[in-house]
């Protein structure tokens, strides 16, 4: 009974200290990146390299994304206002939910996959086969080295992919809209501008920047915090996809609260 | 001079350093022998830094590791080259470009001819011909990668090197090759070095003094012919696999 009550009391325990260790770490992250920063001749070129790599190497899959996207935002469109509501209405509905919603959410999520499961096995590789240790022991910044140039580089770039992607998934619901609904382009164009607020464009890559820092910032922690080998890394990597594509839907919501008034 | 004060280190439940005490001297060569999982290789990461002691003091020049900022530590670790178990290699870089990293005065960091021209000498110590500078750590197998692994930590011309296993892995002929390493620094820019071994043999041949860490204590330290005859039944248990101990003493 007693050994119960000891587990159960270690259990409790650990809930509590586990997240306030993990909120440690993270602050902990925060101020080497911090001090990092001042070593710009060391993170300038690796977040140029690392932006063009994620940029470049993200573009088709945002391309195919975005397209789909518009694709079929317009058809579904179509589908629930021809005949009840003015046609130029699938024009307002393509443009505002790609801009406003579809486009950054979609982009950020499959980037939250493709450049958050990289950075965090990336990361998780280096620190469980030491070359972490190895550049510490060096001398070296991780921060400098590792961390800033993953992080910028995703703040550079994911807000762009994101305007790539709305122009893409905008002129492609455009043209399903007027290939499959008969829609003319004044209508459409006419559509797109009678709803849209010069601060639709700002909010979208509001967005993207925000979500570009939750993919950048917890997929280096889980990998920089990984520990016991390759399990240790199977384990960060899904717990930054995870992490990360929770955190952009709730960030979704409050910037959805805190920006956009009625 | 690396002085050890009553080191502890404990990981969860699991006590791997209870009150350590350990000197090293300018210029010696100091083996630290022991069973697997016994913390030597804590040890040497305590000394650098990269692991804080829950109890105890690590000297190293007259600084406190324990307690030294970013900038002093990274200073104290820019004259200590450290060789880690499995080369630790930085797998996105090639050879010459983890050698220049361990290039620790800027200056030469940031001059590409000098860079090259000490990459290839650091290759050839460890017998290694200077266009592997070109491969990356991929193309390499395990011995190499360790031996790559030592030109960075030398490279940097350290006055310390902490070696963490450096021969496990290799044939005989790299083993002794890295072994007259040791020797040859120590002899001819009296580099002070901490070796962590299963290598008996090399230890006896290389360090000024041999320790046994077990059961998170130096339970033996001493010279090589001293240690070899201690009367401490873990150097005794540890030294019989490698030498004829009831004979004469000499290596089988």
């Amino acid at each position: 009974m007693s050994s119960l009550v000891e587990w159960a009391m270690f259990r409790a325990g650990r809930s509590v200290l586990d997240p306030l260790a993990a909120v440690g770490r993270f602050a902990d992250l925060m101020v080497e990146m911090g001090r990092g920063l001042v070593e710009v001749k060391i993170w300038f070129p690796r977040t140029m390299e690392e932006a063009w790599s994620i940029g470049v190497g993200s573009l088709f899959i945002v391309l195919m994304i975005s397209s789909f996207t518009g694709g079929v935002t317009a058809l579904q469109a179509g589908y629930q206002f021809t005949g009840n509501i003015p046609i130029y209405v699938v024009g307002s509905l393509v443009t505002e939910s790609v801009v406003l919603e579809l486009g950054p959410v979609l982009v950020a999520l499959i980037l939250a996959g493709r450049i958050g499961a990289r950075y965090a096995a990336e990361l998780g590789t280096m620190r469980v086969t030491e070359q972490i240790d190895a550049l510490e022991s060096l001398g070296r910044s991780p921060a400098s080295h590792l961390l800033i140039p993953r992080v910028l580089a995703c703040l550079l770039m994911i807000p762009v992919l994101v305007v790539i992607a709305d122009f893409v998934a905008v002129g492609t619901g455009w043209v399903i809209a007027k290939s499959t609904l008969g829609i003319s382009n004044q209508d459409f164009a006419y559509g797109a501008r009678v709803y849209w607020h010069p601060l639709d464009g700002w909010y979208s890559i509001i967005k993207g920047f925000f979500f570009a820092a939750a993919i950048g910032l917890i997929s280096c922690y889980r990998g920089y915090t990984t520990q016991q080998g390759a399990e240790g890394v199977g384990r960060s990597v899904t717990g930054a996809v995870v992490t990360t594509s929770v955190l952009v839907l709730l960030l979704d919501v409050i910037l959805a609260k805190l920006i956009l008034k009625p | 001079m690396i002085e050890i004060k009553n080191v502890s280190k404990r990981f969860g439940s699991q006590k791997v350093l209870n009150g350590v005490n350990l000197v090293v001297n300018e210029g010696e060569t100091m083996a630290l022998l022991g069973p697997s999982g016994t913390g030597k290789s804590v040890l040497l990461k305590a000394i650098i830094g990269l692991i804080r002691p829950d109890r105890g003091e690590i000297i190293v020049d007259d600084q406190h590791v324990e307690s030294l900022k970013r900038v002093a530590l990274s200073k104290l670790r820019a004259t200590i080259g450290y060789v880690f178990q499995n080369g630790a290699l930085f797998d996105s870089m090639d050879v010459f470009e983890n050698i220049r990293l361990g290039l620790t005065d800027e200056a030469e960091f940031k001059n590409p001819e000098y860079a090259r021209t000490r990459a290839a000498e650091c290759l050839r110590l460890v017998n290694l011909q200077p266009d592997t500078m070109k491969k990356m750590p991929a193309q390499l197998s395990g011995g190499m990668r360790k031996r790559v692994g030592i030109a960075r930590a030398i490279a940097g011309k350290p006055k310390y090197v902490l070696y963490d296993e450096p021969t496990s892995g290799l044939d005989p002929v790299n083993s002794d090759i890295i072994d007259a390493l040791v020797t040859r620094l120590k002899d001819e820019l009296g580099v002070t070095s901490i070796m962590v071994t299963h290598d008996v043999r090399g230890s006896f041949r290389t360090a000024d003094r041999i320790a046994l860490l077990t059961g998170g204590k130096i339970v033996a330290i001493g010279p090589p012919d001293e240690f070899k005859e201690s009367p401490v039944a873990e150097v005794r248990a540890f030294l019989e696999r490698d030498f004829d101990l009831e004979g004469n003493g000499a290596a089988k």
